[in-house]
C-alpha cells in the first residue's frame, strides 16, 4: 500500500510493468519489490524444497526469496532479485520455481511430505540403484529445485570487461563510506566510491534521522553532488564489489543496462571491473538477521530494517496491520519511523523485559512469537509473555528485528577468519586481513550514524596515512547517536518448523538433526542441510544457523567457527565474466597476405592456429577436394605452384653472437654457416625431445633469419629470449619476432626458376640452400632457395604490405607457365611424398633418432643434448619414423591407425606404432603414409598390419623408408 | 595478483606466461653427470612459503624475470629480470 507522501521515488514519474502477465503500477526510484509491496503483492516465489510459498523478506540484494526473471526470449535473465531490479516501464516480470503457477504449484506436495524431506533426504533416499542418478533422480531434483529458467537460446545480450586504477577504493556509500570518500577526496587521492544499489546513502535513505540538521537523504544528496564535482573522485552506483583478490585487486560486477527501459543497442548489459586499489576501505554496512521461530517463512514475515526501508524511501505500508518483534533498539527505532510514517502498528513485540517502555505503539516486553498463521500470506500471529498465556493477534505483516550481521565477506576472501565480538554477538572483520583494507562503519559493529561517519573518516586518514597524503582538517556532521542495546535471540522456544534458510528450506530442526547424525562441523552441518547454498548464500541465515548449530552441541559459537567465505559476493553472469570472449572475441582470425586472392579464387579455408589458410584453389570441372588436390600436386611437380607460407614464424636475430646461440638451440652449428647460406635446423627441448624444427639463413655475419613451424612460433620465441635472457645474457646476441612484418612466397616445381627469376630485379643467381637480398619489383626484399616439396623451390619475402601484390602477380605468372596457386592439401602431400615431417610427427614424444636425424646432432653442446643422450630414448626399442605403402594402393589408410606384427594378437600390449599422416600420393599413385614403428628402420621392406579401429580399415603395409620421392634429392638441387 | 615487472612496472598477471622454479636458470655443465642434469630437469621443491619462479611478460615487454613470491600469503617480495637473478639463490 503506497503511503500519501514521502518517500524517494518521483511521483511525477509514473510506470507500469507486468508481473506473471500482471499489470503493476510504480514511480520512478522504485525496485520491482517495492512497486509489488505498493500494490499489495505478497506471494513472490516458492522455497526450493517445499515449494513453501515466499514473500518479499529484505529491501537488498541479500533476498533470498523474491528472485524473478526479467526480459524475455534471447535476453531472458533469470535469478534476479526483485529487491535489486529497478521497475521500468514495460518491463517484463516473471515469478520462478513454481510449476506449473505461483498461485497454484503443484510441488507444494513437497510440503506435505515434510517429514521425509529432512536434512540429508537426497542424500539418504537417492541412493540406489545407482543408474538411476541420471536418468531419474537428476532431472527429478533439478525440476523440483529449479532456480529460473535459461532462454535456451543464444544469448545476444553484450557484457563488457573492463580495467580502473585508483589510490582508494571505497566499498559502499552509507554514512561510513561517504565520510571516507569525502576525506580521501578532498586530500586530492584518486577515489572510486562503489555502491551496489542505484542510489547512494545506504541506511541513510531507509531511517528517519538527520545528519547535519537536515534529513539524511539531503545530506547524502548534498555530499554526492560535492563527490561529483571533484575530477578525482569516480562515483559507480550499481556497482556490486564481489571479490577481494591479491595484490589489491578487486572485482566488481555493473549493471550497466539492466535497469533501462530502452538501453542503446552498443551499451553492455552488466560490466566485470576489475579495480586495482593501492589503499581500499570496505564500508559494506551491515545485514539485518532474522529469528528463528515457527512458521517465520510466510509472506509477510520481513525483516524490520525492510520494512523499515519501504516506507521511509519508497513510501510503501508493507501491510495494513504491521506488528514488529524486536531484540534490539533498532527495531524499537524502527517500529518509531513506521508510526511517524503513518503505517498502522498494531504491536510492539520486544524480547527483552528490560527493554525501554517508551512507545509509540501498543508494547509487550518479556515476548516472543510463537507461531504464525495464514496460507498464503501472514494474517495472525501467536504471543507468548509472561503475563499469561498464549495468544493470536490479526497482523499481515510482522518486522522482525534480531540484531545486524556485519558483511564481512570481502574481509575474509584472502583466507581469513572474522574475529567474534561476544559484546554485540557478531562477526567483524579481523584488522589487516586484507592487506590494504580498511574495515569502517557498521561492517565493524558500529551501530549509529554518527560513530559510523567518524569510523569512516578515521579509517580515511589511515589509508592517506600510508598513500603518504595529509588528511585534510573535515568537520565531522552531526548525526544521531547514542548506546544502542541488543541481546541475541537466535530461536525461539517452540514447536514448530522454525525457518534458518528461507531459500533452501534449512530448519533449526535440520540443523539439529546434523548435529545429531555427527555433522557437528560447520562445514560439515552446511553440506548435508544445504544451509547457505542457495542463491543468497547463507546471508540471512548463516550466523543462525552457526548459533543452533552451537547449541546443539554445547560449544561457543566463535568455537564452532565459520564457513569460508569465498568470491563472488554477489552471483556474477559468466556471460560477464567471459565478456569479449565468444566468437571471433574467443579466436581471432589471423589472415595472411594472400588471403582476399585467396577467396577470390574460390579456396575453402582451413584453421591453423588462429590463422586462415586456403585448403585448395578449385577450378572448374573439379568435383571433389582430392581432384583440385591431386591437379596441384602434379602442377608442382611438373610446372610450378605458389603458396603463401608467411604464417612460418620468422625470427630476426643480429648480434657478433648470433651464431654461437644458433649452435646452442639448434643440434647442428650454424656459427660456421657462410654468408648468403641456409640451413635446415632441429631444436630440442632440454629434455631430449624434439620442440620444432625449421631453417636460418645467414644475411650477414651477424645477422640471421629464423623459420618456425607456425604451430610452434610463439614457443620457439619465448624460448629464445628464454636462452638469450636466462641462460646466456653473456652473449651479444638479440632476438625479435618479425612473422607480421614479412610476407613469404613459395614458388616450387621445375619452372620456379623461370617463375622467380621473373619478378626479381636482379639476377637469380642461388645454389640449392642459397639466399640474397634482392629488390622484388622495386621493393627490398629477400629470396631463399629452400625446399618443403621435394622441387627446386624458392621463397620470397617482402615487406607485409606488398604481400598480397606479390602473390596475385606471382600466381598470374604461373598460370602463363602452366602453373597456379596451391592449397595447404597439396602441401601436405607434396610433404609427406617427401618425408618432411611437421607437428603430427613433432608430437612432443619424439626425438631426433626417432626421426631418424641422429646424425644431425653436433658433438659439442646444444639444448637437448645430454638429455637426449638418456637411455632409453634411442635403440631398437624406440618407435622410429618410416614410411607406409598399403598393400592394396588403393587402400586408404589414416592417420591414428596402429600398427602390429603381422600375425601378432590385435591388442594394445601388442601395439608397434601407429600413423601420423597419410595421404593419397598422385605422384606414386598410392596411398601412402608417415608413422612411427618400434625399431622401424630396421623393418624396411617388411610388411606390418595396419589397424585402423575408427574407420574399419585392417591392411597389411609395406614398411619403406620415409622418402618416397626422389630420395637422391636431385630435383630438389636443381 | 599483479607482477612488479622490472621494465613495465607493476601488471596483471594475465600479461605473464608462467614456467616454473628459477632452477631452470642453473643449467648444469654439458659434460655434469647424469644426476645433475635429473635434478636440473625433474627435481623441484614444493615449498609451503618463500618461492622465486620464472615468469615471461610475453604481453608486455618480452622480458624473462624472476619473481619472488609466498606460495602461502601470495605475498610478491619483488622481481628481477633473468639474466640479473641467475645468480641468486
Ligand atoms: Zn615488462
Amino acid at each position: 500500500m503506497r503511503l500519501d507522501s514521502g518517500g524517494l521515488i518521483d511521483r511525477t514519474r509514473p510506470l507500469g510493468f507486468a508481473f506473471d502477465m500482471v499489470g503493476v503500477r510504480g514511480y520512478a526510484g522504485d525496485t520491482v519489490a517495492s512497486a509489488l509491496l505498493a500494490k499489495g503483492v505478497r506471494l513472490v516465489g516458492r522455497s526450493f524444497k517445499y515449494h513453501r510459498p515466499r514473500g518479499i523478506m529484505t529491501a537488498g540484494p541479500e533476498e533470498p526469496n523474491a528472485l524473478i526473471e526479467v526480459r524475455e526470449g534471447s535476453q531472458r535473465t533469470p535469478n534476479v532479485r526483485a529487491t535489486v531490479q529497478e521497475a521500468f516501464d514495460g518491463l517484463d516480470v516473471r515469478s520462478q520455481n513454481a510449476w506449473p503457477s505461483l498461485g497454484f504449484d503443484l510441488m507444494a506436495v513437497n510440503d506435505v511430505l515434510a517429514p521425509f524431506f529432512g536434512a540429508g533426504f537426497y542424500y539418504k533416499t537417492f541412493m540406489w540403484p545407482p543408474a538411476w542418478w541420471e536418468r531419474v533422480y537428476e532431472p527429478l531434483i533439478r525440476r523440483a529445485a529449479g532456480l529460473g529458467r535459461l532462454s535456451g537460446q543464444h544469448d545476444e545480450g553484450r557484457c563488457e570487461k573492463a580495467w580502473a586504477f585508483c589510490d582508494l577504493l571505497v566499498i559502499g556509500a552509507g554514512p561510513a563510506g561517504l565520510a571516507a570518500a569525502l576525506a580521501a577526496a578532498h586530500a586530492g587521492a584518486d577515489v572510486i566510491l562503489a555502491e551496489q544499489d542505484f542510489r547512494l546513502g545506504g541506511r541513510l535513505l531507509a531511517d528517519r534521522q538527520e545528519v547535519a540538521g537536515m534529513p539524511a537523504a539531503e545530506w547524502v544528496a548534498a555530499t554526492q553532488a560535492e563527490l561529483a564535482a571533484l575530477p578525482n573522485v569516480r562515483l559507480m552506483p550499481r556497482t556490486a564489489v564481489f571479490g577481494a583478490y591479491d595484490d589489491g585487486v578487486f572485482g566488481a560486477l555493473e549493471r550497466v543496462g539492466l535497469h533501462l527501459a530502452d538501453p542503446p543497442a552498443d551499451l553492455p548489459r552488466e560490466c566485470v571491473w576489475r579495480i586495482v586499489a593501492r589503499q581500499a576501505i570496505l564500508a559494506a554496512g551491515a545485514l539485518e538477521r532474522p529469528v528463528a521461530f515457527p512458521g517465520n517463512d510466510r509472506p509477510g514475515v520481513m525483516l524490520a530494517s525492510a520494512v523499515r526501508a519501504y516506507a521511509n524511501r519508497w513510501a510503501v505500508a508493507a501491510g495494513r496491520a504491521v506488528a514488529v518483534f524486536t531484540t534490539c533498539d533498532s527495531g524499537r527505532a524502527a517500529a518509531e519511523d513506521l508510526v511517524a510514517a503513518g503505517v498502522n502498528v498494531v504491536q510492539v513485540i520486544d524480547a527483552r523485559a528490560d527493554a525501554s517502555a517508551i512507545c509509540s505503539a501498543p508494547l509487550l516486553r518479556g515476548a516472543v512469537v510463537t507461531a504464525t498463521r495464514g496460507r498464503r500470506g501472514l494474517r495472525a500471529i501467536r504471543l507468548r509473555d509472561p503475563g499469561g498465556p498464549e495468544r493470536w493477534i490479526e497482523a499481515d505483516c510482522l518486522a522482525v528485528a534480531g540484531g545486524w550481521t556485519p558483511t564481512v565477506h570481502l574481509a575474509c576472501h584472502r583466507n581469513n577468519r572474522p574475529l567474534w565480538r561476544e559484546d554485540i554477538a557478531a562477526f567483524v572483520p579481523a584488522p589487516g586481513a586484507v592487506p590494504g583494507m580498511t574495515a569502517a562503519g557498521a561492517v565493524n559493529g558500529h551501530a549509529t550514524t554518527a560513530a559510523c561517519l567518524a569510523d569512516g573518516q578515521a579509517a580515511a586518514r589511515a589509508a592517506l596515512d600510508a598513500l603518504g597524503r595529509r588528511a585534510p582538517d573535515l568537520a565531522l556532521p552531526p548525526a544521531e547517536d547514542g548506546p544502542r542495546s541488543a541481546r541475541p535471540l537466535w530461536a525461539v522456544d517452540a514447536p514448530g518448523r522454525a525457518w534458518l534458510d528461507f531459500a533452501n528450506d534449512v530448519t533449526t530442526k535440520d540443523v539439529r538433526l546434523a548435529a545429531a547424525e555427527g555433522y557437528a562441523s560447520v562445514e560439515h552441518m552446511k553440506r548435508y542441510t544445504t544451509q547457505g547454498m542457495a542463491p543468497d548464500q547463507g546471508r540471512n541465515s548463516n550466523l543462525g544457523a552457526l548459533a543452533v548449530l552451537a547449541q546443539a552441541t554445547g560449544q561457543t559459537i566463535p568455537g564452532t567457527g565459520t564457513t569460508t567465505y569465498r568470491p563472488p559476493f554477489v552471483p556474477v553472469p559468466i556471460a560477464a565474466l567471459g565478456a569479449g570472449g565468444r566468437g571471433k572475441g574467443f579466436a581471432p582470425e589471423r589472415l595472411p597476405a594472400s588471403h582476399a586472392a585467396s577467396l577470390a579464387r574460390g579456396a575453402p579455408m582451413l584453421e591453423a592456429g588462429l590463422w586462415y589458410r586456403p585448403a585448395w584453389f578449385p577450378r572448374p570441372g573439379e568435383a571433389t577436394w582430392r581432384d583440385s588436390c591431386d591437379r596441384e600436386v602434379a602442377m608442382v611437380r611438373g610446372a610450378v605452384g605458389v603458396c603463401d607460407v608467411s604464417t612460418l614464424g620468422k625470427i630476426d636475430i643480429q648480434g657478433p653472437d648470433a651464431g654461437r646461440l644458433l649452435d646452442l638451440v639448434y643440434t647442428g652449428t650454424f656459427s660456421t654457416l657462410p654468408v648468403g647460406r641456409v640451413r635446415y635446423g632441429l631444436m630440442l627441448r632440454e629434455d631430449g625431445f624434439v620442440m620444432d624444427d625449421g631453417t636460418s639463413a645467414r644475411l650477414a655475419p651477424d645477422h640471421f633469419v629464423m623459420t618456425t613451424t607456425t604451430a610452434a612460433a610463439g614457443q620457439v620465441m619465448r624460448h629464445l629470449e628464454f636462452v638469450t635472457q636466462g641462460l646466456r645474457p653473456d652473449l651479444d646476441v638479440r632476438v625479435i619476432s618479425v612473422t607480421e612484418q614479412w610476407a613469404q612466397m613459395a614458388a616450387a616445381g621445375p619452372l620456379a626458376r623461370r617463375l622467380v627469376a621473373s619478378v626479381l630485379d636482379g639476377p637469380l643467381d642461388l645454389g640449392f640452400m642459397g639466399c640474397a637480398a634482392v629488390g622484388v619489383m622495386g621493393v627490398p626484399g629477400r629470396v631463399f632457395r629452400i625446399s618443403f616439396s621435394g622441387e627446386e623451390g624458392y621463397e620470397i619475402a617482402v615487406p607485409a604490405g606488398r604481400g598480397a601484390a606479390l602473390f596475385r602477380d606471382l600466381c598470374a605468372r604461373a598460370e602463363t607457365l602452366g602453373g597456379g596457386p596451391y592449397g595447404l592439401e597439396a602441401l601436405n602431400v607434396l610433404r609427406i611424398e617427401k618425408g618432411f615431417v611437421t607437428h603430427a610427427e613433432i608430437n612432443g614424444r619424439v626425438t631426433a633418432f626417432d626421426l631418424g636425424l641422429q646424425g644431425m646432432c653436433k658433438a659439442g653442446d646444444f639444448i637437448g643434448k645430454a638429455a637426449a643422450a638418456r637411455p632409453g630414448l634411442t635403440g631398437p626399442a624406440r618407435e622410429q619414423l618410416v614410411g607406409l605403402c598399403p598393400a592394396d594402393p588403393a587402400t586408404a589408410i589414416g592417420a591414428g591407425a596402429h600398427l602390429f606384427a603381422p600375425g601378432a594378437r590385435i591388442h594394445r600390449e601388442t601395439d608397434e606404432g601407429h600413423v601420423t599422416s597419410a595421404c593419397y600420393s598422385p605422384t606414386l599413385g598410392s596411398h601412402i603414409g608417415l608413422g612411427f614403428l618400434r625399431d622401424g628402420r630396421a623393418r624396411v621392406g617388411q610388411e606390418v598390419r595396419l589397424v585402423d579401429h575408427l574407420r574399419k580399415v585392417d591392411v597389411p603395409c609395406l614398411v619403406t623408408s620415409p622418402v618416397f620421392h626422389d630420395p637422391e634429392g636431385g630435383r630438389m638441387r636443381g | 595478483m599483479r607482477i612488479p615487472c622490472p621494465l613495465c612496472g607493476p601488471r596483471d598477471r594475465r600479461e605473464f606466461t608462467y614456467m616454473g622454479a628459477d632452477d631452470f636458470l642453473r643449467r648444469p655443465a654439458a659434460d655434469a653427470p647424469a644426476e645433475a642434469w635429473d635434478a636440473y630437469l625433474h627435481l623441484r621443491d614444493n615449498p609451503a612459503g618463500a618461492t622465486r619462479d620464472l615468469w615471461f611478460h610475453e604481453a608486455g615487454c618480452q622480458a624473462w624475470i624472476v619473481v619472488s613470491r609466498d606460495t602461502v600469503t601470495h605475498e610478491i617480495a619483488g622481481a628481477a629480470l633473468a639474466g640479473e637473478g641467475r645468480d641468486a639463490t
